[in-house]
């Protein structure tokens, strides 16, 4: 070893220097700590937020799948538009963010500045809309109408615009075939929500940001099938954007065609009948109210009785469903939904609801069998029915004697049902039944009908409609009760007084109940869409299918064809026995009953119609107008709001629906040339080996085809009614009617 | 004080060194300490292929070459070991009489960055660019400068045997001595050499033995000087930013928290082997700023894993322990206050270095030792190595 020399060191150097070589080694051994810390036990979450840090997703949307009419008609598909995007890593590599870019592309575009910019902001909590909420890596589109010339500035001049594409793109178009619009059916689309996103996360179809989704009719319904899967490419990118390197890729597969059982023609035919009718109802004179009908709402169903398919399903009033293409506007949004609109977005065949009215009737007789009562009984007809000192006249105060259950369905008769649901209450046990004595036979049939709940027809958000039984009366109460009971007087105004009795006895069966019920009217509520399931039924023989609107899914390819069968959803709790009874008397409706003045001259021999009228009252209100109707293979249900009669108000509508679809002419002749569907479409359309979809040639618009063989129409829209053949119910005998109550409002359609 | 007078004091003369010394037998090249140099050289050599990892695929700095920064380091690691022989072969003792005029310079040189020839990297003005891609960072040689001038202040009596530690007068000299280049480095501003130049005093103080008044007032006035940096608002505001974002990363990820995010996310991801050298992917897709300079610890965490830093740790280690050995066995005090002040610079230089990549230590803009790419940071080390070197070397042998 060295002999270390004395000189200059001293013994507070020497322990200094230690110091300080115990201190430099800590400090490394601090590093290496620091650093096994960093690689060793938490390397593994470093090496996940590495690889998220280099890798990057580009979404190829899929080409969402065509929505389809029965004869392969497109109402949904997609046309290439010129998409004018900006890729957001490409502008931020430009010194001033790619602000000079935009402003020259919003030039070319005819845009404002700040509109392009806010376009390609990115959406966070204090960013309001507009705003991009996909993957910054995602091209953001700009515009989707950019026309030819400005796509070419763009792309010859690439060079001045770095990072801006225009490519053609597909985007969704509802391209109304024949003018059928077809829109609440058919549903909207928008961009996935955040929530979405990370609820669809974990399942077997997850969303992509750039998705579009399904917000209601068959676009919702059928979303799954119609998105397709976006192709997704990773790219290993640096920390600028720039690709360096390719992961993985996925290719996108194009969304499955739904082929639908609408026939766009005859849906065009209805939806033009439909509002037909609630323009020549706001012409009509109401007297009760002292002005004229007001028909701001309807809808029609036509359905297949033999399968439940839907043809055709109008709800006025309406939109052109284009509007959601590329992004609503707020103003066009407001337009929709705000509180001033109509809301035309509802499908009121199936989320509108009111009060049958007479189409009851149905299930009251069917009800009224069961409960024991003979077919050919005589009961009597009389034109007022007194309870308790209440006095519930026949509709027009007629009296026909004693008559069977068939002819009192066949003319309406409310005082025969109004008899035989008194004596049925008094049988349950009156006010105050024992427990488990009411049978409840009309309320039990309106379950065993299907009402009171969704019929499952493949559209969302359908309603349930209401059966108000003793349960429901039970519930009801209880949540209301408590105003009812605050705001009840005994001798207060006509409201005030009907708040005082449903507050001493709401939630008891009353007599005046299930006599307004046999005839539904009071608080039963039903859709549109369940009057056409049980009508349906009751063309067939009693089999009630489920509603549907699909009829198959066919893969992008042709190659798997997913077809949607039928559904048996229930028998009617009817005999064969009764339903001949039923099918006759409702024959009788156009022959002769209600129904019969609309119906003059209809070849009945060769096409046999069947109808049964409805006029629902609405507190308040305008009355409800309804008419279901039923040949061999189709059932057709219109209702109007606030328009009146069902014959009145929907009797021509009805007619000329059928006669498109079977060819009748004006003279009551059938040309079968001009028949738009004599007999239901069976099978699908054809489809060609590279997967598309055969389409014959559309007519521009059915209903102006039909007009021209219609100029000689008595029942022409022109406002005037032929001469009926059986007493027309007017607006002046109708105020002679006494209803007992109306609780609340009911509106019918919201 | 005069650079004559210290001279004398020295028992070995200039005559005493030159190329006959080193290759004769049982002589200089027998007695430089091989370990430190062999560490040094490791880490200089790991050092090329991590630049030339981080900088191939840099197409927008390597010119399209990609063996741009990996040919300029390699000859900067040569020019550096020529230095280090130069320095070894003039020996620390003629270095002290040059003392003057090196430290001359080397104001002359920071001073001149302040002028319009300074170019501003990164919001410090510390370099002086010459024609052809060269350029230089004078503050680094101030580093040695100081070393050198507190060295032979502080120890000229109690080499002579005057004093057995340095008085008052001579300690506020010798801390007059490093202040004037500190200001002026202040003003750049480049905190991070700053922050070494007072490490580097401390170190010094320490060695030369002054006394503790000195070291806790030292202390205390550092302590003092961040407070009144920090609520005088000298720092500009990237710095404070810088050092927000060390505290907490999250708080701003894309913007100053960026490189510490990133920098923690690369050796993070590289576990106990690494992804294999030039598979990283924080590396190979550029995520890590400054990555062949100041984050070049980087690549070596995410591609050579806990192995590869923990042996670039461990070279380092091996060289400030010979430099602690030397510090302590030099026969004199100057050569202990050198060797101690070179401690203190690398130490606190790769500790704050790795440290910030690591998450625990702010970040300023300091070059790993022997590692980073940079010529001046290079020539600096390497000069220093020399002057440990030298005072191993000339340590009188026992017969």
């Amino acid at each position: 070893m060295t002999n270390i020399p004395e000189t200059g060191r001293t013994p507070r150097v020497q322990i200094r220097l230690v110091v300080i070589q115990i201190l430099v080694l800590s400090l490394l051994g601090t590093l290496g700590g620091r650093l096994w810390y960093l690689q060793i036990r938490e390397g593994a979450s470093y090496q996940k937020e590495a690889s998220g840090n280099h890798v990057q997703q580009v979404v190829e949307p899929a080409v969402r799948g065509s929505i389809l009419d029965a004869r392969g008609v497109p109402i949904a598909d997609n046309e290439t538009r010129l998409v004018v995007s900006a890729s957001r890593t490409d502008l931020l590599k430009m010194k001033d963010d790619g602000r000079a870019v935009l402003t020259k592309l919003a030039g070319v575009l005819g845009m404002k500045p700040a509109d392009v910019m806010q376009k390609v902001r990115l959406c966070d909590a204090k960013t309001p809309q507009p705003c991009w909420n996909g993957s910054p890596y995602q091209p953001i589109p700009i515009t989707d109408e950019a026309t030819p010339r400005q796509a070419l500035q763009i792309r010859e001049r690439s060079e001045d615009f770095p990072g801006i594409t225009a490519e053609p793109e597909a985007v969704r178009r509802y391209p109304a075939p024949g003018k059928a619009n077809t829109a609440q059916v058919l549903g909207y689309l928008s961009p996935v929500t955040d929530d979405e996103i990370q609820q669809a996360k974990d399942t077997d179809s997850p969303y992509l940001r750039s998705d579009q989704v399904g917000r209601s009719g068959l676009e919702r319904q059928y979303d799954k099938e119609l998105r397709g899967k976006a192709g997704v490419t990773r790219y290993e990118v640096d920390n600028l954007g720039r690709v360096i390197g390719k992961a993985k890729s996925d290719a996108a597969q194009p969304g499955a065609n739904l082929v639908t059982s609408i026939d766009s023609r005859v849906q065009r035919v209805a939806e033009y009948e439909l509002d037909n009718a609630m323009k020549i109802a706001r012409t009509q004179f109401d007297k009760i109210t002292g002005e004229n009908y007001k028909a701001d709402s309807g809808a029609v169903v036509v359905m297949e009785a033999k399968t439940g398919r839907i043809v055709a399903m109008a709800s006025a009033p309406t939109y052109d469903p284009n509007v959601w293409v590329g992004g609503i506007s707020a103003k066009d949004y407001k337009a929709l939904t705000g509180k001033k609109s109509d809301y035309p977005l509802l499908n009121r065949a199936i989320q509108g609801q009111s009060a049958p009215g007479s189409t009851f009737k149905v299930v009251s007789t069917a009800a009224a069998v069961e409960a024991g009562y003979v077919w050919d009984g005589g009961y009597p007809c009389t034109s007022s029915y007194s309870v308790g000192g209440q006095v519930f006249k026949n509709f027009e105060g007629e009296n026909f004697g004693p008559i069977s259950l068939g002819r009192a369905l066949e003319v309406s008769c409310d005082t025969v049902f109004y008899g035989l649901a008194d004596q049925q209450w008094k049988k349950d046990g009156g006010i105050n039944p024992k427990k488990g004595q009411p049978k409840d036979y009309f309320y039990k049939a309106a379950h065993q009908f299907g009402l009171g709940k969704e019929t499952g027809v493949d559209l969302p958000n359908e309603v349930t409609g209401r059966v108000p039984d003793r349960q429901w009366k039970e519930s009801y109460w209880k949540a209301n009760k408590d105003a009812w009971c605050r705001t009840g007087k005994k001798d207060g105004s006509y409201v005030e007084k009907i708040a005082y009795e449903n507050c001493l006895e709401g939630n008891k069966m009353r007599e005046g109940d299930s006599i307004n019920y046999s005839i539904g009217q009071g608080d039963t509520l039903v859709t549109p869409i369940q009057e056409a399931m049980i009508y349906g039924a009751l063309a067939n023989g009693g089999t009630e299918y489920v509603p549907t609107i699909g009829k198959a899914v066919v893969s992008a390819d042709g190659r798997t064809v997913q077809e949607i069968k039928p559904k048996v959803r229930a028998k009617l709790p009817v005999s064969q026995a009764t339903l001949k009874g039923m099918d006759k008397a409702l024959a009788g409706v156009i022959t002769s009953g209600t129904a019969a003045w609309k119906f003059g001259g209809w070849p009945q021999d060769k096409i046999e119609l069947h109808a049964k009228t409805g006029t629902a009252e609405v507190y308040g209100k305008q009355t409800t107008s309804w008419l279901a109707t039923y040949s061999k293979d189709y059932t057709v249900v219109m209702t109007i709001a606030q328009a009146g009669t069902g014959s009145g108000a929907s009797g021509e509508a009805v007619r000329n629906i059928y006669s498109a679809m079977y060819g009748v002419q004006p003279d009551g002749s059938i040309d079968k040339k001009k028949a738009l569907l004599p007999t239901p479409q069976k099978g699908l359309p054809k489809i060609q080996t590279d997967g598309t979809i055969a389409s014959p040639k559309v007519a521009k618009d059915p209903v102006k085809d039909l007009q021209k063989a219609d100029k000689q129409d008595p029942t022409s829209p022109d406002g005037t009614q032929p001469g009926a053949t059986t007493a027309s119910p007017t607006a002046t005998n109708r105020t002679t009617r006494r209803r007992q109550r109306g609780r609340g409002s009911r509106r019918m359609l919201t | 004080m005069t650079g004559a007078n210290s001279f004398s004091v020295s028992g070995y003369g200039p005559e005493r060194a030159g190329w006959t010394r080193i290759f004769a037998r049982d002589s200089v090249a027998r007695r430089l300490d091989w370990p430190m140099l062999l560490s040094g050289l490791a880490l200089s050599g790991l050092g090329s292929l991590l630049v030339f990892s981080a900088t191939r695929n840099r197409t927008e700095i390597n010119q399209g070459d990609p063996y741009y920064f990996l040919i300029r380091h390699v000859m900067n690691t040569g020019i550096g070991l020529a230095l280090m022989i130069g320095v070894v072969w003039l020996g620390h003792r003629t270095l002290r009489t040059a003392v003057p005029i090196l430290y001359g310079v080397s104001l002359f040189g920071v001073l001149l960055v302040l002028t319009p020839l300074g170019a501003t990297i990164n919001g410090s003005r510390n370099w002086i660019v010459f024609g052809g891609g060269f350029s230089l960072q004078p503050a680094e040689f101030v580093k040695i400068t100081i070393i050198l001038g507190m060295a032979m202040l502080l120890s000229a009596r109690v080499d002579a045997g005057d004093k057995k530690y340095p008085d008052h007068r001579t300690v506020l000299q010798a801390l007059g001595l490093a202040a004037v280049p500190i200001l002026i480095v202040l003003l750049m501003p480049d905190l991070g050499t700053v922050l070494v130049l007072v490490t580097i005093i401390l170190g010094v103080l320490l060695a030369s033995g002054a006394s503790n008044r000195w070291i806790f007032g030292m202390i205390t006035a550092g302590v003092v000087g961040c407070i009144a940096i920090w609520q005088l608002h000298i720092l500009d505001e990237y710095q404070i930013a810088r050092f927000a974002a060390f505290a907490n990363p999250s708080l701003d990820p894309a913007g100053v928290g960026y490189n510490t995010n990133q920098a923690r996310i690369a050796i993070g991801s590289g576990g106990l082997t690494g992804a294999g050298l030039f598979h990283g992917s924080q590396t190979t897709g550029q995520f890590v700023p400054e990555q062949q300079t100041d984050f070049v610890f980087t690549v070596a965490g995410e591609e050579l894993g806990f192995v590869g830093a923990g042996l670039i740790i461990l070279l380092l280690g091996v060289v400030l322990w010979r430099a602690c050995r030397i510090a302590r066995d030099s026969t004199e005090l100057y050569g202990t206050i050198v060797a101690a002040g070179i401690v203190a610079w690398f130490a606190f230089q790769s500790f704050e270095n790795i440290g910030m990549t690591l998450g625990i230590m702010p970040v300023t803009g300091l070059p790993l030792p022997f590692v980073s790419y940079g010529g001046s940071s290079m020539f600096a080390v390497w000069m220093a190595v020399g002057l440990l070197q030298s005072i191993k070397v000339q340590r009188p042998m026992s017969a």
